[in-house]
């Protein structure tokens, strides 16, 4: 997806980790089953994490996984941000990793439309036993099982600056009208409300992307994800309506508009939680946390904390989760492959990694008391508990649209934050690049 | 994708000239084995992704080959308009940088030759070069911050402009209520109308507590007094926000605030500076009509900083970070063009009446002419293929308007988009643009050797 964001992971898992060496880990009692010496291999993993950003954690699921299978040797390679390209260009020479992480559900498409992609049908017995329904269909393209959502993140959370909220009187808000009465008190207390870093564009279309789900529900954030439903149509415009309240009120955004274009997702990070704040919340996920633990003195708690994304209309989706995940895909099939993908199905290997922060699972096995603190308790545990859970729509479209600095969605959401009136506009815009990117997919 | 690296490369050394004694045919085989090494290295790296990449600008995005589309990658690349903008704005720097660092280093090397610290002078200027462009970038993007507090440039201009126009005391405030109503010069003017014996209530909010000067205590109405106005300036704010335009407990009066008592006529009577509580008395006031208002100068904003990063500025911002960098290359090569010219010349111009700046025009600039164009022909070569500068300077959301060919290309080709097709045929596209350029180096090499 981008590098802040991985980085970021990366970070909060680090100090949770130290966290919890401090604490005294307890060792996992799940790692006394036998051991099965008996299948032998090895595995090539390509992924994201980096040594500053999650590879120690996954060597540490891969470490459990070795004592029930010693002779399974999981080489795991650190790619970084550009895996996508990577592997694009390992497929097109013919040498393809056993196995990888990829971030965007569009690249795994992509890749299955190919054939390069083996199925993993044999853990959707594993799968169905820890996930709910929903996160099966999430790793199934054209009817066949190809990706387990090994680790995910919440995007639905906003995160608020505990000071700037007490001195405006104001507590966390529920619903959406609640919000914006907030966000004028907030205004007049003398701190602008809304930290937004424009400057990335996903940080924009995670907000779209959370309005609409929480206006229209899952069912037809999937259609418009799918461009089953038009850029153009109706539902679009309400959503857009309701976003440019926020993003139209430029007196009550940290720097005003231009400022907002200006300041990546690490700044608007930053103007929220420094001393004295610039502005009093941030709407992103979870992975904000590691940004204020490292760049600004704010603690959790009487510093920060965050919010469920207040609700717009009440319904059945209301506490809808949108999440942003890492598929794991199968290039291969052999024993050892199966093995350690059913391993990293079951609840052990997500508690694994879970238990050192930086790491939330749709894994309904996995009990919430595993999370090191109150906060990320609140914030990873929804990923299971939440009634539906949908992807991150811009990872889900073709890249040229959903995943492209100022170009397609991230652009013209861009556009929008300059002329926030302009939503007819910007609607046609949309609705002619997703049309020539998805056109281009076929 | 390769065509940057095809025009950097210097041409190949030739064989040396063989020993004698083998006949015809060792001789033959002892150029091959020289030559191989450097063939084999130069078809690998330089000829075969060239051609690959002509080859694959006429066929699809995906894959290693793709389909064959014909022509239709260029239409693409002359249609879609961030593509478009990033041929403009590739104009646009031909058109400027190599002009200005030309000019620039011309001006620099002429007058190092007569400064004291001629060789600390260089050192500054060249070190530039010494840092790599993306780092260039990053540095200028901070500098170019549009906040003063971040931004080096802008906390330039909030000094000077706080000079002559200093920042209000409360410059952030705004009114509570809808009567008190800012005027076009800035100043705020209760619109209800107040006379002797009368009580003005002036509300403001948008105040952080830490903005609220130290010496405020809770805000308090004074009582009515006969042929006088009094009133209260106050922080109408509390913890939940409060009743708009009524003085309530934890909410503080605004001291130092100068209020001013305007006439019917919008002149003003009176004036007075508020208490710790807020409150104010203007004493004596005859009968009539009177409306209290707020100087301009409270709510006076500090310089907020030009957007140089936004887009009307980007591409400028951009092009004086980039010349930053290649003035010292152009200072150093022409300062040494200038070393050796001969200086019997400039001294026989000098002899015979000539002017300094005669002698500049008419004898230095024409002798220097060489190297000029080679600073200049350079310039354009890289200008043309300008990439990590715009990368790391440019914010994300102005890229579109920043582009530039090389940039356009990578981002078509490796990010997102993977449309190596269209990719492809920005990278055909700018070899094109960069080859008559470097046929006119090449043919001044051969004419200088």
């Amino acid at each position: 997806m981008n590098r802040t964001r991985i980085a970021v992971v990366g970070f909060a898992a680090v100090l949770a980790l130290l966290a919890a060496g401090l604490a005294g880990a307890t060792t996992s009692s799940h790692a006394k089953g036998s051991h099965v010496s008996a299948l032998k291999g090895t595995i090539t993993f390509d992924g994201i994490w980096t040594s500053t950003s999650g590879q120690k954690q996954f060597q540490d699921v891969i470490n459990l996984f070795n004592k029930t299978y010693p002779n399974v040797q999981v080489k795991y390679k650190p790619v970084g941000d550009n895996l996508p390209t990577v592997l694009a260009t390992a497929i097109a020479g013919g040498k393809p990793p056993d196995m990888a992480d990829i971030a965007q559900p569009g690249t795994v498409a992509q890749f299955a439309k190919q054939g390069k992609l083996k199925s993993i049908a044999y853990a959707r017995s594993t799968i169905a036993a820890n996930f709910a329904p929903a996160w099966l269909s999430l790793g199934t393209y054209s009817g066949k099982l190809y990706a387990l959502p090994f680790k995910a993140a919440n995007k639905s959370i906003v995160w608020y600056n505990v000071p700037a909220f007490k001195n405006a009187g104001v507590k966390a808000p529920k619903t959406f009208a609640q919000l914006l009465a907030d966000a004028k008190t907030i205004k007049s207390s003398g701190t602008p409300a809304y930290s937004i870093g424009g400057a990335d564009g996903w940080t924009l279309t995670d907000m779209f992307e959370n309005i609409y789900l929480r206006t229209f529900g899952a069912a037809k954030y999937n259609a418009l994800g799918a461009h089953k439903i038009k850029w153009t149509d109706p539902s679009v415009k309400t959503a857009l309506t309701t976003m440019a309240k926020i993003i139209g009120d430029t007196g009550n955004i940290a720097g005003g508009t231009s400022g907002a274009l200006q300041y990546g997702f690490n700044d608007s990070v930053t103007n929220a939680f420094a001393s004295p704040a610039k502005a009093a919340m941030v709407f992103e996920a979870d992975f904000v946390g590691g940004v204020i633990t490292s760049s600004t003195k704010a603690k959790a708690n009487t510093g920060f904390n965050t919010f469920t994304w207040p609700s717009i209309t009440p319904g059945p989706d209301a506490g809808a989760v949108e999440i942003a995940g890492d598929l794991f895909v199968a290039f291969h099939d052999t024993p050892a492959i199966e093995a350690f993908v059913k391993f990293l199905a079951a609840a052990p290997a997500a508690e694994a990694w879970a238990k050192q922060g930086g790491f939330g699972t749709g894994n309904k096995n996995v009990p919430a008391s595993i999370y090191p603190d109150a906060i990320t308790r609140t914030n990873e545990a929804p990923i299971s508990s939440a009634k539906s859970v949908v992807f991150d729509m811009s990872d889900e479209q073709p890249p040229s649209f959903g995943a492209t600095a100022s170009q397609g969605e991230w652009g013209l959401f861009q556009d929008f934050l300059k002329t926030p009136s302009d939503v007819a506009g910007i609607q046609t815009k949309l609705e002619a690049a997703a049309a020539a990117a998805y056109k281009k997919g076929k | 994708m390769s065509a940057g690296g095809i025009t950097a490369e210097p041409p190949v050394a030739a064989a040396p000239p063989p020993a004698a004694g083998p006949g015809r045919l060792g001789k033959y085989v002892t150029g091959a084995i020289f030559l191989g090494p450097a063939l084999f290295l130069l078809g690998v790296w330089m000829v075969y992704p060239a051609v690959y990449t002509i080859v694959r600008s006429f066929f699809g995005e995906h894959g290693f080959i793709g389909t064959w589309v014909g022509i239709d990658n260029y239409k693409t690349l002359f249609t879609t308009s961030t593509l478009l903008t990033a041929i403009k704005n590739n104009a646009i720097w031909v058109a400027v940088v190599p002009a200005l660092v030309t000019a620039i280093g011309l001006i620099f090397a002429v007058l190092t030759e007569r400064v004291r610290w001629a060789v600390a002078f260089k050192t500054v200027v060249f070190l530039p070069m010494a840092i790599s462009a993306f780092a260039t970038g990053v540095t200028w993007r901070i500098m170019y911050q549009q906040d003063p507090g971040l931004g080096a440039v802008n906390a330039l201009g909030k000094t000077i402009s706080g000079v002559f126009s200093p920042a209000g005391v409360l410059s952030q405030a705004s009114p509570s209520i809808p009567a008190l109503q800012t005027t076009p010069s800035g100043a705020l003017v209760l619109k209800t109308a107040t006379h002797p014996g009368g009580i003005v209530l002036l509300g403001l909010t948008g105040i952080a507590p830490d903005q609220v000067p130290k010496s405020a205590v809770q805000a308090v109405t004074p009582p009515p007094k006969p042929g006088d106005v009094v009133g209260t300036v106050w922080r109408d704010f509390k913890p939940g926000g409060g009743k708009v335009g009524v003085v309530e407990k934890q909410e503080l009066g605004l001291p130092g605030v100068t209020v001013e008592l305007r006439d019917a006529a919008g002149k003003t009577v009176q004036s007075t500076t508020s208490k710790p509580d807020g409150s104010f008395d203007f004493s004596k006031v005859p009968q009539g009509t009177y409306h209290a208002a707020i100087g301009a100068k409270t709510f006076a904003k500090p310089f907020g900083g030009f957007a140089w990063l936004g887009p009307s500025l980007i591409v400028p911002s951009l092009l004086i970070a980039y010349i930053w960098i290649w003035a010292g290359f152009a200072m150093v090569v022409i300062g040494a063009g200038l070393a050796a010219m001969p200086r019997d010349v400039l001294e026989a111009a000098r002899t015979d009446g000539a002017t300094e700046w005669q002698t500049f025009r008419r004898v230095t600039i024409p002798l220097l002419m060489p190297v000029l164009s080679v600073v200049f022909v350079t310039m354009i070569i890289n200008v043309l293929k300008v990439f990590d500068i715009v990368y790391a300077l440019a914010p994300q959301s102005e890229y579109a308007k920043a582009n530039v060919i090389a940039l356009a290309m990578y981002f078509t080709a490796f990010q997102g988009g993977g449309n190596f097709g269209v990719g492809s045929a920005i990278a055909v596209f700018l070899f094109i643009l960069v080859v008559p350029v470097l046929a006119l180096n090449i043919r001044r090499f051969r004419r200088d050797m």
